[in-house]
Formats: C-alpha cells, structure tokens, sequence
C-alpha cells in the first residue's frame, strides 16, 4: 500500500516535469520558426517574383502566390536584357565577378595562411608589431582606402580592370586571413615545430607537411568568409570599375535604376537570384566547417 | 672523447639572466641527467643545445665541433619532447620516416631502419596508425622510435615521462634505461624528478637559480651533496636540517643541538672534525634512512638523542615518522616492525659516519 502511493508521487512530479518540457520546447521550436519564416520570406518573394509574369505582378502586387509560371525571366536577365546600354544582360558581370573572386579568395587565403604560419611560429622582434598594424586593417572602414586605391590603379595601369579588383581585394582582404590563420595556428603547439627543426625540415617543408595539413578548418573558414566577403563587395566594384568591368553587385544596381519607366521586377528577381547563387553554394557546401572553424579560431 | 661540452654557457632575456655561467662535459656515452625545480634553467639549457634557443655568450661542443651558429638540423641530435610532438596528421610510419626524408635518406635505408626501430622499440603493430590512435605509453615509445631512426651524435630528452601515470612513468624509466644500454649513445635528459636522474644517469647536474650547483656521479651527490640546496633537493623524504654549535666533549668535537630535554651533544666523527676548520656554528644534516631507533641495528659512530613523536606515516615497505626536536621537525625512516607509535619519545640514533655538516652562512658543505 505504502508502495503505491509513492510511485503516486513520483509519477506527479515526473507528468509535471514533463509537462513544463513540452511546454518549454513548444515555445523554444515556436520562436525559431517564426524567425526562420522571417528571414526566408524575402528569398521565397524574390523567387516566386522570378516566375511570375510583369502584368500579374503589377496586378497583384509584389508579395503574392505565383498565378502563373514561367521562366523567360532568366534568360532575359543571363543574356539579353539591357544594363547601362549594353545589352547582352547578366552574363559578362557574373563571369568578371567569378574571375575576380576565385584568384582574390586563392590568393589573399595563401597570403593569410603563409602571415598566420610567420606570425605565429617564427616570431621575430617586431613581429608583434607588425600582427597589430595588420589587425588595423580589420577596423578600417573601406571608404577610407577608396581614393588611395583609385590613385595607385591609375598609376599601375590597372584602372577599370579586373585585375584591378583582384589586387584591391587580396591586399583588403590579407588582414582577416592573417588574423584567422594566425589564431588558428597558435593554437598548433610549438614543439612540432621545433621537432620538425631538428629532424631537419625547413621555413617551407614545415609549412607545407605539417602545418597546411592542419589547416583545412581554418583554410574552409577563411575561404568562405573571402569568397562571400569579395562577391558581396560593392563599393570599389562601382567606384574603380564601369562600364562592362564591374562585378556583378555594381550590375545589379544598375539594373535597378535604368532609364525606363517599367519596373522589370521578373527580371529583377532573376538577376537578383543569379547574383546571389554562387555564395549560397560556397555557404551551403562549407557552412558546417564554417561555424565549427570560427569557434576553434576563437578559442585561443 | 667529449660528446658533449659545455663552456661558460650564459642566456638572457632580456634583462634576466636565466643562465650564469654554465660548464659541464658528457663523455662518449654518457647519461647525463639535468635535475633541478622549474624555473632552474634546465629546459633552456637544452633548448640551446639542441639550436631551438640562442645563445647569449659562452660555448657549445658536439663531438669537436664547435655548434654556436649551426642550425638544430645540423646538429646531428635527435630529441624527445615532454608533449612528444608527433605530428597529428602523420602515421607512426610517417613520423619516423619524416626526418630521413628531409635528410634525403635512401628509400631501403628508411625502411630497415624503420623496421630496426620498430622492433627494438615493439611498435610494429602501430605503424599504420596516427597519433592520435595511441594511448601516452604508446606516443611516448613512437617519439623515441622518432629519434632512435637516425643514428644521431646525441640524445637530448626534455621530460619525456611527465605527461604518463605514476605506474607507466616507472615501466618507462626502467626501458629508457634498458635502451640507453642497449644504444650506448649519449644523451642529455632533463627532468625535475630527482629519482628519475638517480636512476637513469651515469652522471647528474643539479641545477639551481640558474647554475650548476653540483655535476657528479648520483651516489656523491647522495652521499656528499655539495651545499644545502642539493642535500635537500635529491632524497625523498629530503635530509633533514638541525642547526647546531661546535663544542669539544671530553677532548673530542661534538656538534650540539637543542634536544627535548636541553641541549643533547651528538659527538663527530674524526673525518668531520678534521674538516671543521675552526667553524662554529654548523649546520648539521641527516637523511631520514640514517636515523633509526638507537640500539637497533647498531653501528659504531652512532650518536642518541631523544625526541617526541608527532606523526607516523606508514608507506608499506617502510614507516616515515616525523619528530621534534627543539623548534625543528625530522623525519625518520623506519623498519614498519620497529616504528614508533605516534605521542611516543623515543631515543634516535643518528648515524654520524653519514651525516653532513654545511656551512650556516655559505651553505656549503664542510
């Protein structure tokens, strides 16, 4: 008898935990669904928009269902529709961004691994100094190197040029990939260096057998971060380059304000989505060590 | 033939000296052991015979080569980290063929003497595995196959046990010392563990503050440690201290300590009364094995003195006791049968024929 009210017991406390459980997760799952459904409703308006035809647009506004389904917006944004006066659409801002982003991102990630590896583990006096002027770089806001940069392009001749962009981003962007590597490298003991040292490695065996090895966390982190960092870019795109020499986000723009009066928000919608795919790509196949390799940066 | 040599080896860091002076010699060989508390300058002394550190002035010789500007991988050393430093994205195979590759060592040559080392070492069966695969005992063996592949002039060994148990770190030192044997080559070991040096080296340096307090074979520094710092250093428990005063008993000199009943006078062996050399205040030094309870297992030179017990500690094989005399703790160590029961006063007999006596103000050994 006296068993059997103490189960009771137990069972009430156990239903009330429970309930407090479910309760308290209802909530939790609630909350994030409300603020996921925020911040992908934007993506969803855009794409529906993608297929929708112009008149059933302006009929029913920008944030409807699709009544209808099609897909001449995207063609019309790749390759036909008029940007600025050139009219072969998306097509050359996208591949100048995709030529200026992959040797900006290889480049300036090499230049951050190859600081990050110098700074860490052959300090030398004044090493520290020059860590904390690098680390400047972090805090500058673009604008500021704005100017300097359109004088020393012109003066190079790489004005107006991809090439250009290419070297403004590697030499913007060494400062976060050195800061990244750095952190990740100091965490790398000491002692592997020093026992690669005496089993007769050098600078550069030791850099490319033991520490590179060691790396891809922090390298698939910095990656993505350039790649995404120097797509995204508008500000120097539009500044530095014209014509059909800017990346993609300066076209963009440009596409948004052109001359006519009609709103082509189907095509719009579509180069808007072009514009953004490739960094959605690098995100989605690289966002798991992206998250994981900025924490371990950042514990040390 | 010197192996290793030393001259007035000095390092700062800035405005700290950490080194003052180093000499010391590790004939062909040779087990030389760098014992000393943290901080001593021992792991830096090894650092700078390996190249890892520079040198702020004096000499370094490997065999007869002088190595001041030679870079670590031209030292012809191989060295054992206390982290053991394997490298993590390597196989067991990869770690130790990494140094032949460097040195661009012929193909068959890596592999025999992989094969060489493997079996010395009993690690064949983890060849194929990374480091991260292998438990302490086994990191520690792989990182000696690491330095035991090439056939270097020198051993250096920075604390390679400190990171394993109590139970492996005794397996281990009793394989170090079997493999030392077995190699013959010599080697420097640091450790802060003094039974680590007294087991394994054919010579130990006692370091302290920086300099080499006493550099001789492990039972002269037992027996005869050259000042107070390394009497109390090496031997656990550590000698115990009772300061004392010089007086003539009967025509004979004695040393007198403050007992539990007075004044108690421990006469001195003819031997340490001949050192004396007009000295009258002493300190007078006895290990904890040297004293017992008087009348048994007696000696000739013993002197008795009586004294409260405060606290026994049974250990198993034998049983600590720690006794007050005047304003001064000593420890004893005895046979378990014949221990003292604690709140006991028993009468000791210290056995004066391996007592030490320092100077108080040099601390010195007379």
């Amino acid at each position: 008898m006296a068993e059997a009210v103490y189960t009771g017991t137990i069972d009430r406390e156990a239903t009330r935990a429970n309930t407090r459980y479910i309760i308290s997760r209802v909530v939790i799952y609630g909350l994030l669904a409300i603020f996921s459904l925020v911040y992908i409703i934007p993506l969803f308006v855009v794409v529906f928009n993608s297929f929708r035809t112009l008149p059933e647009i302006s009929q029913n506004g920008l944030i409807a269902f699709p009544q209808s389904f099609r897909l001449d917006a995207w063609p019309d944004a790749w390759s036909t529709f008029c940007i600025g006066g050139n009219c072969e659409g998306m097509q050359k801002y996208f591949w100048n961004s995709v030529k200026m982003v992959i040797p900006a991102t290889i480049i300036s990630t090499l230049l951050g691994a190859m600081n990050g590896y110098i700074l860490s583990k052959w300090k030398f006096p004044g090493s520290e100094i020059i860590f904390t002027c690098m680390l400047l770089g972090v805090f500058m806001p673009g604008q500021i190197a704005l100017l300097p940069w359109a004088f020393i392009l012109g003066k190079i001749g790489l004005a107006n040029s991809v090439y250009g962009l290419i070297l403004v981003h590697c030499i913007q962007g060494i400062s976060f990939t050195t800061l990244f590597c750095r952190n990740y490298y100091v965490s790398i003991p000491d002692d592997l260096v020093k026992a690669a040292r005496i089993d007769g490695a050098g600078f550069w065996r030791i850099f490319y057998k033991i520490i590179l090895p060691l790396s891809p966390p922090i390298l698939i982190v910095t990656v993505i971060w350039q790649f995404t960092g120097i797509w995204n870019e508008y500000l120097y795109g539009v500044v530095l380059n014209s014509g059909t020499n800017q990346p993609i986000t300066a076209a963009l723009v440009a596409l948004s304000t052109n001359g006519t009066n009609v709103r082509v928000y189907d095509v719009m919608s579509a180069a808007v989505l072009i514009g953004a795919l490739p960094p959605l790509l690098v995100y989605f196949f690289g966002g798991k060590y992206f998250v994981r390799g900025l924490t371990q940066g950042a514990i040390k | 033939m010197a192996s290793l040599t030393i001259r007035n080896i000095r390092k700062n860091f800035g405005a700290v000296e950490v080194l003052k002076g180093i000499d010391l010699e590790a004939r062909t060989g040779e087990f030389i052991a760098l014992v000393g508390p943290s901080g001593c300058g021992k792991s830096t002394l090894l650092a700078m015979i390996a190249g890892l550190e520079t040198i702020t002035s004096g000499e370094i010789y490997i065999g007869d080569r002088l190595v001041n500007a030679v870079a670590p991988k031209d030292r012809d050393i191989a060295m054992v980290f206390q982290s053991y430093a394997l490298y993590p994205t390597m196989t067991v195979r990869e770690n130790m063929e990494f140094g032949m590759q460097s040195r661009g060592v012929p193909k068959d040559e890596q592999k025999s003497a992989i094969a060489r080392v493997a079996a010395l070492l009993q690690i064949e069966a983890l060849l194929h595995r990374k480091p991260g695969q292998l438990s302490g005992g086994q990191r520690q063996r792989v990182a000696m196959g690491r330095a035991l592949v090439r056939d270097p002039l020198l051993f250096l060994f920075d604390e390679p046990l400190s990171n394993l148990d109590a139970k492996l770190r005794v397996d281990m030192r009793t394989e170090i010392k079997k493999l030392h044997h077995r190699v013959g080559k010599t080697t420097v070991y640091v450790t802060h563990d003094q039974i680590e040096a007294m087991t394994l080296a054919s010579r130990i340096a006692v370091m302290h503050q920086g300099e080499v307090q006493q550099f001789d074979e492990p039972q002269v520094i037992y027996d005869s440690p050259a000042n107070m710092f390394v009497a109390g250093f090496m031997g656990s428990p550590s000698m115990n201290f009772i300061p004392g005063e010089i007086v003539s008993d009967n025509g004979r000199t004695a040393v007198q300590v403050k007992g539990v009943d007075g004044p108690t006078i421990l006469p001195l062996t003819a031997s340490h009364a001949a050192r004396l050399n007009g000295s009258k205040q002493v300190i007078f030094g006895i290990r904890p094995e040297h004293v017992s309870r008087s009348g048994i297992g007696q000696k000739a030179d013993i002197a008795t003195i009586r004294a409260p017990v405060e606290v026994v500690e049974p250990t198993g094989a034998e049983t600590m006791a720690v006794m007050r005399l005047g304003d001064q703790e000593i420890t004893g160590r005895f046979d378990p049968d014949v221990a003292p029961v604690m709140g006991e006063t028993i009468t000791l007999g210290f056995d004066m024929s391996h007592a030490c006596l320092f100077d108080p103000a040099s601390r010195r050994l007379i």
